[in-house]
């Protein structure tokens, strides 16, 4: 015999029993995800905060102001205001006049000291500013000069008064000088030009971006030029013309294998075939987008794989179906409609070539470089790889100007990536 | 002798149906494309078998049958869109205008040209309506100046039914238009290159009613002008617009003849039971 049924009754409240169960679970579920969600937020919020709290005050620096008495016959020997004579004048003294003026400093160490509370940087700015305009010649002119960054970490508390003068990088005469200066109102935390306009230095006062930030660019000009026209032919050929067997099979595993390499093994080739085979010397922008382009042609080839097949079959028939070639299917209309999504492709391969640090490390784009690279084959290094040697310094001052320097990085990301999803979105088409 | 079986039915072995021979005339007198002994392989899969079947100039012929029966197969070999598919191999002989179109002298290029296609789901190209009727003329080099251009447009959008509803609006989206409206610009865009034969491959099947009734009444006008070959799984849409009808089964064209004479008086047992609405 068989089991008599269940009532609707018994069934009804079974199935309200069950239902409630698998409503638990549903919140359970999504409890779970969302607190994943605010796990990952946390950590980015911590991130972006310390990031932001450290770097900003790398953006500033404190600046002394000198009335600093131009005197021709010392910084321009030979009066013709030029490159060379300025050179062979003696900036140095002039400042020195200004920076004794301003402290009163007297005594061979009190003198010494009190100058080393400028920026041995200052003597340059004083030569441009003169070549920039002879007729300050003979003036007397009330300038910004950048402080030493031992100065400048004292006025920033790193540097403690309470410390023993003998353990201490600045002179208890020093600090009255400071102290003085700052009294009246001639010390001053100002936005950092040196940030910008410097290059690597061992002066972390003048320690700057610009160098890091041309040779990016370049290396990046170089990546792009060969990465995109490269990978989205081969990613035309492959998904378009090339035959399915065996050979594009492997050809396609590798690619995808490709793209999880290591970076730094990119680098170890560069190494080995673009400096160890075709001679090329180390740290030049163009070796560095030559490793580049080869790192991020996986990514592109990939993508814009992606982006072929997303293109729907029909649209390839009714090209076809009225006759147009092979050639013209693709360049009419299946290009058109995967460019978004290769450019998507290209622009993320490119942000990721500009984090790189590892493989321009093998290079030798970690050198210390102290000119802004002026063409592809200048030696150079790049932004992350900039940030890598700041960090790696003792001075306190680094540490601001390394968060800084990440600021200005994460600043090109977040443009590429917006860019991205910009291009996306303007010629996303409908079919 | 092949015996095919149907899976469709219960006992297989009394449907079990000889498919010798094509019955009906597959012959025309003026024929504009002949298929001779058409054998398709997709792999392993023999897909079309020994299809021989004249199609006439000016004439609409309908292929109907149940899905998988080789139809669209068979339409896409008539102008060489299979060439696309890896897998695809055709045998036989397909002429159009007493020329073998798979000889290896024939350029695929100018046979689509000549043989046209609309296919089952309207696929306008993502370009103005414009752009979209003047692609063919364009890459064909048909047109030498903008003037006769713009008239290649005008005539084939007025052939297709569409020019007084789009004629204010060419530079707009293909794509914006409705199903049927796309229908009928892939016509128009079909027969801007003044091509000889249309295939079409349920063209309807995507399109309401009153669309589907439109586009009907297109192929009625258009047929006067040009062959057409039909695929469609409506038999009411076979009977109202096509001279001839062509039934397939399982890869076999099973019998061809007059409309008529298929809707009322089927010859082959397995014709008589699809149109009946036993199967398919």
């Amino acid at each position: 015999m068989t089991k008599a049924m269940m009532t609707p009754q018994e069934a009804a409240q079974r199935v309200q029993q069950s239902v409630n169960k698998r409503y638990a679970a549903e919140r359970r579920f999504q409890l779970i995800g969302k607190l994943a969600i605010a796990t990952a937020l946390g950590f980015l919020v911590i991130l972006m905060s310390t990031i932001v709290s450290k770097g900003v005050p790398g953006f500033f620096q404190h600046y002394i102001q000198l009335d600093v008495t131009l005197d021709a016959e010392l910084l321009d020997p030979r009066g013709d205001a030029s490159v060379d004579s300025l050179f062979d004048g003696n900036p140095r003294k002039v400042l020195q006049q200004a920076v004794y003026a301003e402290t009163g400093a007297s005594g061979r160490k009190g003198k010494k000291e009190a100058f080393k509370l400028v920026s041995s940087g200052a003597q340059d700015r004083l030569r441009a500013m003169i070549l920039d305009n002879p007729n300050l010649l003979g003036t007397t002119q009330r300038i910004w000069f950048a402080v030493d960054d031992d100065v400048d970490s004292f006025l920033r508390g790193y540097i403690k008064r309470e410390t023993p003068e003998s353990d201490r990088r600045l002179s208890d005469r020093q600090i009255g000088f400071i102290d003085e200066l700052q009294a009246q109102g001639k010390i001053e935390y100002q936005l950092s030009d040196y940030l910008f306009s410097g290059s690597a230095s061992r002066n972390a006062e003048m320690a700057g971006v610009k160098g890091a930030v041309v040779g990016s660019i370049l290396t990046l000009t170089i990546t792009l030029l060969l990465a995109f026209p490269i990978g989205v032919a081969t990613a035309v050929y492959l998904e378009e013309f090339a035959p399915k067997n065996r050979l594009t099979e492997i050809i396609e595993v590798n690619i995808n294998n490709l793209a999880a390499v290591p970076s730094v093994v990119f680098g170890i080739l560069g190494l080995a075939v673009f400096i160890g085979f075709f001679g090329f010397q180390r740290s030049l922008p163009l070796v560095g987008g030559f490793v580049l382009a080869l790192m991020t042609l996986p990514t592109i080839i990939i993508s814009s794989r992606a982006a072929l097949k997303a293109v729907p079959p029909s649209i390839r028939d009714a090209a076809l179906g009225m006759g147009a070639s092979r050639v013209q299917v693709i360049t009419h209309h299946v290009l058109p409609l995967a460019m978004p999504g290769m450019l998507t492709g290209t622009i993320i391969g490119m942000a990721q070539a500009l984090g790189e640090t590892a493989p321009l490390l093998m290079i030798g784009m970690v050198a210390f470089i102290v000119d802004t690279p002026t063409s592809f084959v200048d030696p150079g290094t790049v932004l992350p790889v900039q940030i890598f040697m700041w960090a790696d310094f003792a001075e306190r001052m680094y540490v601001a100007k390394t968060s800084a320097a990440i600021l200005i990085l994460l600043t090109f990301l977040i443009v590429m990536n917006a860019l991205a999803v910009v291009l996306r979105k303007k010629f996303e088409r409908r079919w | 002798m092949d015996l095919v079986v149907d899976p469709t039915t219960e006992k297989p072995e009394e449907r079990a149906v000889q498919i010798e021979e094509t019955v009906g005339n597959v012959h025309v007198d003026n024929p504009r494309m002949r298929a001779e002994n058409v054998q398709v392989h997709y792999g392993d899969k023999h897909a079309i078998q020994n299809v021989t079947i004249d199609i006439g100039a000016n004439e609409v012929v309908a292929f109907i049958g149940p899905s998988g029966c080789g139809k669209s197969t068979f339409l896409r070999c008539l102008n060489r869109m299979n060439d696309t598919i890896d897998i695809c191999r055709v045998d036989g002989r397909i002429e159009l205008d007493g020329k073998d179109i798979y000889d290896p002298s024939v350029d695929v290029v100018p046979l689509r040209a000549r043989v046209g296609m609309v296919f089952q789901k309207p696929n306008p190209f993502p370009k103005s309506i414009y752009d979209n009727v003047a692609y063919g003329p364009r890459i064909h080099g048909l047109c030498d100046s903008k003037a006769e251009l713009d008239e290649v447009v005008e005539q084939s959008l007025t052939k297709a039914g569409l020019w007084e509803e789009v004629k204010d609006r060419l530079d707009q989206p293909g794509t914006g238009l409705s199903g049927g409206q796309q229908q009928r610009l892939c016509i128009a865009r079909a027969i801007a290159v003044s091509p000889e034969v249309i295939l079409m491959d349920e063209p309807c099947s995507a399109l309401d009613p009153i669309a589907t009734a439109k586009i009907e009444e297109l192929i009625h006008e258009l047929s006067s002008q040009f062959t057409i070959v039909i695929v469609t799984h409506s038999m009411q849409q076979a009977a109202r617009v096509s001279h001839r009808t062509a039934y397939f089964h399982l890869g076999r064209l099973v019998e061809v003849g007059p409309t008529k004479q298929i809707f009322t008086s089927p010859q082959h047992s397995l014709t008589q039971d699809y149109i009946t609405g036993r199967f398919g």
